[in-house]
């Protein structure tokens, strides 16, 4: 194990250790904190110049309830949803077809196919910016979640076959050669048996894309102009403009905001971590 | 195959092996053409065109790239982004850091683990929101400590000297983070015997780490490199959130510049933001095809 372990170390760099993890911890999460606080701050604080220390009082309820009342942050956060969910579904669905095909057969295209789905997961949105969003438009679908969810579905399919292609690949090949000697059809093969065996592999995809549709905002504010369709991240930001200087507000919307990644994130961790990491470990 | 209902079974079963991966392929495929790769090259045709995004496009040939050329902005955003690039990287070796100072086995580590992981969590609107308030002149607390570290007052997201590397380090918070949960995986399944066969040797610290462990952690170090120079490209979300490219467009970087053109209030450019999304394409392309050739040639290896 590498570093040392600190069991092995003298008492005091024990002690010093575990002194110097929580100190470390507010250091590192000191911006969210702060947000945290202020979310909870009476508006008077700020007026009266206080805006990093102790609150004078707690007020959450009014802070976040007048977030909720007088603001379509709500509405927002439907939206998102609306966009997130059936995206998830889309993108997992797809790409365990196209991961089922790549890793399973053997044809001249596979590496071609495969490294082209990567390629695309890497390159720039804003190459595809003018094209999809004036294909959106002629479809009829700008200012709906719907052309938001189409599109999120064929990028994310990108990166949700390399990682379904190569989970496929460590699964047993026997079990599929001998289902094939049986006579099980191909389809059955995918749907019986490896499927069942990709649930880890679902779990972990559907939590990562989850959080990165969720954090979207460049594509929601090219697809997305109106209130009635606007996610989230780009409605926190526009709240942002009209509540000049009220950052209790902005706190507390920011935090609504983080909160349904951060709860899936803590919900499913080891699934996002392992999605996360995938192929840090083995070269 | 129902097309042609004379010779239905002998055309399936004589292609069926080839024709059954397509199948599979089939709608996955569609939906990415549709909206990735023929998009790229609508792209590059729209960026030889003078369009507003509602008439008639009109060719205008190379027009788009000259002007380009000589556009003040698009040099500002050309250097930023190299800023970008370099300063991204230092995710890396920070990333690293912290997962060497969190593996250990200590009571609770793993939820200090999670919660140094929050910043990659959350969207990048909530963490460029947070750090515009903690950047504030006046009351915010980075602007105070930098006040009581100098003894000067620097509204930093309105100082054209200091706009980027304040965007910049707003970036590196969330991507340290994701740095850091790619090496503590690494770290996690690193080969024990030879850490204690390089130890009874005597190396120890920087020297085993630098000999032993790094070697050990160059997929992780690989995938950290990638998505650490792929996200530097890419930033647009906090340049837009916290400054949108100002103060004079100081803090332009080309993915941000490019949407600013395309959908600019004045009028809209498609055809000239096009063009700064070729250019930006292009570079990303060079990253992109070396991270695929190599994995192409793990690929052919493993």
């Amino acid at each position: 194990m590498f570093p040392t372990p600190i069991q092995k170390s003298a008492p005091w760099v024990r002690i010093g250790y575990k002194l110097l993890l929580p100190v470390a911890l507010i250091a590192w999460l000191l911006p969210l904190i702060g947000v945290a606080i202020t979310s909870v701050r009476p508006a008077g604080d700020l007026a009266a110049g206080n805006y990093f220390g102790i609150p004078s009082g707690f007020a959450g309820v009014e802070n976040y309830s007048a977030v909720f009342a007088n603001s379509p942050i709500g509405w927002y956060i439907l939206n998102s949803f609306k966009v997130t969910i059936p995206t998830v579904i889309g993108a997992v669905a797809l790409s365990c077809l196209t991961g089922f095909a790549l890793a399973v057969y053997n044809f001249r295209a596979n590496l071609l196919l495969f490294f082209m789905f990567v390629a695309g997961n890497f390159i720039p949105f804003q190459i595809l910016m003018v094209p999809v969003r004036d294909m959106t438009l002629k479809a009829g679908l700008y200012d709906t979640t719907i052309g938001l969810v189409l599109f999120h579905v064929a990028f994310q399919t990108g990166f949700c076959t390399l990682f379904m292609r190569n989970f496929i690949k460590g699964l047993p090949f026997a079990l599929i050669e001998a289902a094939r000697v049986e006579g099980v059809s191909e389809w059955k093969i995918f749907s019986r048996i490896v499927l069942p065996l990709m649930r880890p592999a679902i779990a972990a995809l559907s939590v990562l894309v989850f959080t990165f549709i969720w954090n979207d905002y460049f594509w929601a504010t090219v697809l997305v102009q109106g209130q009635h369709a606007m996610p989230v991240t780009a409605g926190l930001y526009s709240l942002n403009g009209q509540w000049v200087a009220a950052w209790h507000l902005v706190s507390a919307g920011s935090i609504i905001a983080a909160l349904p990644p951060v709860l899936m994130f803590f919900l499913m961790q080891r699934h996002f971590i392992a999605g996360l990491t995938l192929g840090a470990t083995k070269g | 195959m129902p097309l042609a209902p004379a010779r239905p079974q002998t055309f399936w079963s004589r292609h069926k092996r080839s024709l059954t991966p397509w199948l599979f392929l089939a709608p996955g495929l569609v939906m990415f053409l549709l909206y990735v790769l023929i998009p790229i090259v609508q792209s590059v045709w729209i960026s030889f065109h003078d369009w507003d995004g509602l008439g008639e496009k009109v060719w205008i040939g190379i027009e788009n790239y000259v002007e380009l050329l000589d556009d003040d902005t698009f040099y500002v955003s050309l250097k930023n982004n190299v800023l970008w690039l370099l300063l991204y990287l230092l995710a890396i070796p920070g990333g690293l850091a912290v997962a060497l100072f969190l593996n250990q086995t200590v009571f609770g580590i793993r939820l200090y683990k999670s919660l140094f992981f929050f910043p990659f969590v959350i969207s990048q609107v909530v963490v460029g929101l947070m750090f515009t308030w903690f950047y504030a002149p006046d009351f915010g607390l980075f602007s105070a400590l930098i006040e009581w570290l100098t003894g000067e007052q620097v509204a930093i997201l309105a100082d054209e000297r200091f706009v980027t590397y304040g965007i910049i380090v707003a970036g590196l918070w969330p991507q340290t983070a994701y740095c850091m949960i790619l090496y503590l995986t690494g770290l996690n399944n690193i080969n024990p015997e030879q850490v204690e066969a390089a130890r009874m040797d005597g190396a120890k610290g920087l020297k085993l780490l630098w000999h032993v462990i790094l070697p050990q952690l160059a997929p992780a170090s690989f995938i950290a490199l990638v998505v650490t120079v792929i996200g530097s490209l890419r930033s647009f979300d906090l340049v837009s959130i916290m400054t949108a490219g100002g103060p004079y467009g100081s803090s332009q970087v080309l993915s941000y510049f490019m949407y600013e053109q395309a959908l600019s209030e004045y009028g809209f450019r498609m055809g000239y933001g096009a063009a700064i999304a070729v250019v930006l394409f292009l570079i990303m392309m060079v990253f992109i095809t070396v991270f695929i050739v190599r994995m192409l040639s793990q690929e052919r290896n493993g």
